[in-house]
């Protein structure tokens, strides 16, 4: 199979996360849309090194884990502290600065 | 050809199984070579780490009443000697003969790199005397306290809450958080690969997304601007990741050099690529993500949204921090992929800065005008001066880079300073940060208001501050680089902007101070010294910038 499909599927999984970011209102959600786009990105790198032959990519791939789980822990952290106070994790009630 | 090439490609991950392990042996270690490390040519940034992870098992080993001496010290120590590293190292001549590129093509020690690392590191010890300031807050249960909440964890106005706080629990977490953020900052505009681009990045954004919750008073608007913070910042950091893979995908490698020279053309494309008729598609759009990227982290109009809300709800000495030190990280980043990597595409990448570039300057000060809060007010100048940095990127020149090294060293302490003096003016609700409460304050407290009125003119870019010799090297580059209608759009936002710098001047002393306003808090040395040191830079860098603008030329060479 062209190896070139993956990188249609990893542009799509992005697009999805892209817009699952710009239309969810719960934080979760938002976040968890963040981690597709990583993994998308992630099938894009794997691709890429298939396609050009090195390992570059393939490390690449294992950086990105392990900032994705970096990420998680620091993320899920201030969401939990959001909702504990507020009782919601919509970024809809996220409007004490509105102008 | 396609099997040869198949063949090739599978040899990388697997072995043939009637091979001899001697020779799988003997190939594994032409392959991969022990890589070899430039300890003393990374020293600041292993000094900051390891001071990082020293204040971290502080946190763990040492009683809670010792920690804060413990950590202030640390912070201030491994600055100092991070600082003092950098600046032998600039002395042994990395910065101009012998700068090259240390950790196996990682990281580049060049003239801009030892120029913001210094920076970098001087604010970052201001910063962290700003954060250590604990005669601002009226003394909880007996005890001084900062800025930061008593217990992060804890839900605001909850018992476990009243509880850290009757115990007089502090978080010195703050000081090894402030590290790992400086370390990135560090690495960051130094990053001479992809990987490395995108590993300091994060590096330096996690501990900033913490630090953005912890504020003592507002704590709900603290939390708020994090989750902002965070949700806006990993969302630009995937965007950025997506650029590096297509990046990637079209040059074969990660490091600035390997990509430039397929750029230009004096390196082949893969050619697994070469028939394809997307590669351009891929540079283009890969590029585009990356600088998306960095253009959010700088603060550019149209990715600027996150800006005056987070610097709003984060506590005043982040703020300050974040406002002074990661600007100046993250366009030593972009100067360099623009100069280094994608110098072939300028005539591609100019228009489009030239766009950013106006729209920032414009919206900037056009917008500022309307606000009513002091810290979003200074949250929409730096926005504000991201535009007026971005005129001498445009610029495409030696002095377009030194000039904007300048401006970044002159426009850091500023903005630490006004955010410092911010923290002085109180109310029983802590800080009182909306404008009509700073009304009459020069009457009252004559010294505070004459300390912001300088920032405020230095942000104006009046003559004799430092405002103004960045402004000038800015725009002088950018109009010598060709960028003249940007300079005049420049020099009319510059006008706007400074409607509003002397109208927060003409409140503060030329109004009736109202009964009932803020109180001007005495604080500690710490504070003082850090307001004092703004000031002296920015009348210093205002009145004789000559010896400053010859260091900044004198960096502006990237290695490659």
């Amino acid at each position: 199979m062209n190896p070139v499909n993956y990188l249609y599927l990893a542009a799509l999984l992005f697009t999805i996360g892209g817009a699952g970011v710009m239309i969810r209102r719960n934080a979760i959600i938002v976040f968890m849309c963040v981690e597709l786009m990583l993994n998308a990105c992630n099938l894009a790198f794997v691709t890429f090194a298939r396609l050009h032959g090195n390992l570059d990519g393939q490390i690449f791939a294992f950086f990105t884990m392990v900032v994705a789980a970096a990420e998680v822990v620091v993320g899920l952290a201030i969401i939990v502290t959001f909702f504990r106070s507020r009782h919601s994790a919509s970024v809809d009630d996220a409007s004490l600065m509105k102008l | 050809m396609t099997t040869a090439t198949a063949a090739s490609i599978h040899s990388l991950w697997t072995t043939l199984a009637d091979s001899t392990p001697g020779a799988a042996g003997a190939s594994t270690s032409t392959l991969f070579p022990a890589p070899k490390i430039e300890y003393a040519q990374l020293s600041p940034v292993l000094i900051v780490f390891g001071v990082a992870i020293l204040g971290v098992l502080v946190e763990a080993f040492l009683p809670r009443r010792t920690r804060y001496t413990a950590q202030l010290g640390l912070s201030v120590v491994g600055l100092a000697a991070a600082f003092a590293a950098v600046v032998a190292l600039a002395a042994d001549g990395y910065a101009s003969t012998k700068s090259h590129i240390a950790a196996m093509g990682a990281v580049a020690v060049d003239g801009p790199a030892l120029f913001l690392q210094g920076t970098i590191l001087l604010v970052a010890l201001v910063a962290a005397f700003t954060f250590a300031e604990r005669r601002l807050d009226p003394a909880a249960h007996g005890s001084r306290v900062d800025s930061f909440a008593a217990q992060g964890s804890a839900v605001p106005g909850s018992d476990q809450e009243k509880a850290a706080v009757k115990a007089g629990f502090t978080t010195t977490e703050v000081f090894p958080l402030l590290l790992f953020a400086v370390g990135g900052m560090l690495v960051f505009p130094a990053a001479n690969d992809l990987l490395t681009l995108f590993v300091s990045l994060e590096v330096f954004s996690l501990p900033l997304y913490l630090l953005c919750a912890l504020a003592r008073r507002h704590r709900l608007m603290s939390q708020e601007s994090a989750v902002k913070y965070f949700l806006l910042g990993a969302f630009s950091s995937a965007v950025l990741l997506f650029g590096v893979a297509l990046l990637y995908g079209y040059a074969g490698t990660v490091s600035y050099g390997g990509i430039a020279d397929v750029v230009n053309g004096s390196a082949k494309l893969t050619p697994a690529l070469a028939n394809s008729t997307a590669t351009d598609a891929l540079l283009l759009i890969g590029g585009a993500m990356v600088v998306v990227g960095l253009l959010f982290k700088v603060a550019a109009v149209p990715f600027h949204m996150w800006t005056p809300d987070v610097y709003q709800g984060a506590p005043t000495p982040v703020t300050g921090f974040m406002a002074a030190a990661t600007k100046v990280a993250a366009f030593g980043a972009l100067l360099r992929l623009l100069y280094v990597v994608l110098p072939g595409l300028r005539w591609d990448w100019r228009p489009v800065m030239w766009g950013v570039a106006i729209l920032t300057m414009v919206i900037g000060a056009i917008v500022a005008v309307t606000q009513t809060d002091v810290k979003r007010l200074l949250a929409y100048s730096s926005i504000a001066h991201a535009g007026f940095i971005l005129a001498g990127v445009v610029a495409v020149s030696p002095d377009g880079v030194s000039s904007v090294l300048f401006y970044l060293g002159a426009y850091s302490f500023v903005t630490l300073g006004a955010f410092a003096v911010v923290t002085l003016v109180r109310d029983a609700g802590g800080e009182a940060t909306h404008l009509s409460r700073w009304a009459g304050l020069g009457r009252r407290s004559p010294l505070v208001a004459a300390v912001f009125a300088v920032y405020l003119l230095a942000f104006a870019g009046i003559p004799l501050t430092s405002g103004f010799a960045g402004k000038f090297a800015v725009f002088k580059a950018a109009a010598e680089g060709g960028a003249l209608p940007l300079v005049i759009i420049g020099v009319i936002s510059s006008a706007i902007a400074a409607f509003f710098y002397i109208r927060v001047i003409v409140l503060m002393f030329f109004s009736e101070p109202r009964p009932g306003g803020p109180s001007v808090a005495i604080p500690s040395p710490l504070t003082s010294g850090a307001i004092g040191l703004g000031v002296a830079v920015t009348l210093v860098l205002g009145v004789a910038p000559q010896y400053f603008l010859d260091l900044a030329s004198k960096a502006d060479v990237f290695v490659r």
